[in-house]
């Protein structure tokens, strides 16, 4: 995915003149068409991330569109008051691109795991906060987040993701993309984890189950129009985070079910409140976590059995 | 304009800190006054900018890094003609736009808001390095606090402003030898001060800030000096003008009371 989004960034770079990447020494391998085609507009400012964070802001601020883009938690958590005080104060639009949203860099650890970005930006004022599904999300998400003034934090994936979306789709910034249609019950995902839930929906077919799987592509603002309905003509709804249980993608659908007075059995799915000890690959550390097809599947039984 | 009108401005200015201090109740007088000539040669006689059109584009722009000293850059802003100087006396009143550190949507010639150390540096880079890309000639000022840089994020911006010759930056460290919590030299040692900038490929340039000649002195040379970044060290005193302010650790951070207002006035005053 990271190489869908770097393509498409140079694209966009091409047409509008305004685009600058900013980097703190994590692009190898991806970034170099961009910083030969557009070397004035690229700038490697070294480890330095609170750094970039200003920098991009200060570009931004005389009528560019800055992005920085690092892995995991460096161009977040390592620079949140820099992003919260110079690009979310002043409103400038500055995209803040993380390669490996969750735990996409498995192995490599706790620190290159990203798992509380989306309550943590969620929380800033004026920040959109974008998560693409898969390959045609995330290309159709550049231009979104482009398109849109001011800023915007994006966790893109990392590499080989499944497709999700067989045909084309209609991206827009803060509306929800139904992945299946169904009546029984709503699985909403955000991120590259919405490939398991469409699985997981897959898999209750047989159990006589039909699961509208939502891809939230964006955590905020959130599509309360997609959640409200699908509390009102399915019997339950579950979220999907690659993400801490709390604060995230299930923290604001919950927020708007609670509020939205709708009554409807609820469970959110994502990481305990703890942190990974052990060495993992992606794809086992999910397995354990209860990501795997048939855990969600499971999850879904056990709500629709609770109605009952 | 001559040094004569810009001292005189300089004491209207730290007239105008007092004041809005005093009546506030609270606040940062000492870097505030130590700073003065540096941000009034700067505003009357050094940078283009348009009180009537604070976005021009082609300004020179500054960015007060030590944002708690935000009393002395409205004051400034207001006798430049950004606001009306009246308004000055709303500093932290509710509903004024004159907060405790300034935010540039809502006042009239603050370019950038400030508040948390260490950061202004890096936002001049990125300004800097946008100025010369649309090939622009504006310059761009940011001022430090010396306890400041302690900051590491300063040191990667000084780093930056060197790897890119930013030639069209000047930094200035008001350099008041005093932080919060005590003198510089007992908190975090800075010395060799300016070696340390000479070391990150900066030109520096050491002067006493409070005299306003050597001021504007440093600001033309600085503008001379091509291929790298400039940065003023300014040896300055805090609470300067002020005799039961100066160099007392105390007034980082504290507003006088009514009979210390009019005490520091009256200094004030004596010396036109």
């Amino acid at each position: 995915m990271r190489t869908v989004f770097n393509k498409t960034l140079l694209k966009i770079a091409k047409k509008d003149e305004r685009i600058f990447l900013v980097l703190a020494d994590i692009g190898y391998g991806e970034i170099e068409p961009f910083a030969k085609a557009f070397p004035d507009r690229y700038f490697n400012v070294g480890v330095a991330e609170q750094n970039m964070t200003d920098i991009a802001c200060g570009l931004a601020m005389e009528g560019n569109i800055a992005v920085t883009y690092s892995i995991a938690n460096f161009p977040t958590l390592r620079c949140l008051e820099q992003i919260r005080n110079d690009v979310c104060y002043h409103n400038v639009n500055v995209k803040i691109v993380i390669i490996g949203g969750g735990l996409a860099y498995g192995a490599l650890g706790v620190s290159h795991q990203s798992t509380e970005d989306l309550a943590i930006m969620r929380a800033l004022p004026d920040m959109v906060v974008v998560a693409p599904a898969d390959f045609t999300e995330a290309e159709a998400a550049t231009y979104a987040m482009v398109k849109h003034p001011g800023p915007v934090y994006y966790r893109c994936g990392y590499k080989k993701e499944p497709r999700l979306h067989k045909g084309k789709i209609d991206f827009k910034i803060g509306k929800a993309i139904q992945a299946r249609a169904g009546g029984d019950i709503t699985l909403i995902g955000t991120g590259t984890i919405t490939y398991r839930v469409y699985q997981a929906a897959e898999l209750l077919v047989k159990d006589g189950i039909q699961a509208r799987v939502l891809s939230m592509h964006t955590v905020k603002p959130i599509d309360k129009e997609a959640i409200l309905k699908a509390a009102d003509e399915t019997r339950g709804i579950i979220t999907v985070e690659e993400h801490n249980i709390i604060g995230g993608l299930g923290g604001a659908v919950a927020e708007v079910l609670a509020e939205g007075g709708v009554g409807v059995p609820f469970k959110r799915i994502g990481l305990p409140d703890t942190y990974v000890h052990i060495v993992g690959s992606h794809d086992w550390l999910l397995d354990r976590f209860g990501f795997s097809p048939e855990s969600i599947a499971q999850v879904a039984k056990n709500l629709l059995k609770c109605r009952q | 304009m001559k040094i004569k009108e810009l001292q005189r401005i300089c004491l209207e200015v730290r007239r105008d800190i007092i004041r809005m201090l005093g009546e506030a109740g609270s606040g940062h007088p000492g870097g505030s006054l130590s700073a003065a000539e540096l941000v009034v040669a700067l505003y009357f006689s050094v940078m283009k900018h348009r009180a009537k059109e604070p976005d021009w584009e082609d300004r020179d722009r500054f960015i007060l890094s030590k944002g708690h000293c935000c009393p002395l850059l409205y004051a400034v802003l207001a006798r430049c003609g950004y606001f009306p100087v009246e308004k000055l006396l709303t500093l932290r009143k509710l509903g004024s736009p004159l907060q405790g550190h300034p935010h540039n949507l809502e006042v009239p010639g603050i370019e950038a808001s400030t508040g948390s150390l260490g950061q202004g540096l890096s936002i001049a880079n990125g300004i800097a390095l946008a100025g010369r890309l649309n090939k622009k000639n504006y310059r761009v000022y940011c001022l430090l606090g010396d306890g400041e840089t302690d900051e590491g994020q300063v040191w990667e911006a000084v780093m930056t402003s060197n790897h890119y010759h930013l030639d069209n930056l000047c930094a200035i460290v008001d350099r008041n030898r005093l932080q919060i919590d005590g003198k510089t030299a007992d908190i975090m040692q800075l010395e060799p001060y300016p070696e340390k900038w000479r070391a990150f490929g900066w030109y520096v340039i050491e002067i006493d800030g409070n005299n306003l000649a050597e001021v504007l002195g440093a600001y033309l040379q600085a503008e001379k000096i091509k291929g790298k970044p400039t940065v003023i060290i300014a040896r300055t005193i805090k609470g300067k003008g002020i005799s039961f302010m100066e160099n007392e650790v105390e007034w980082h951070g504290q507003a006088p009371k009514k009979e210390e207002v009019e005490k520091a006035l009256k200094e004030l005053g004596e010396r036109i």
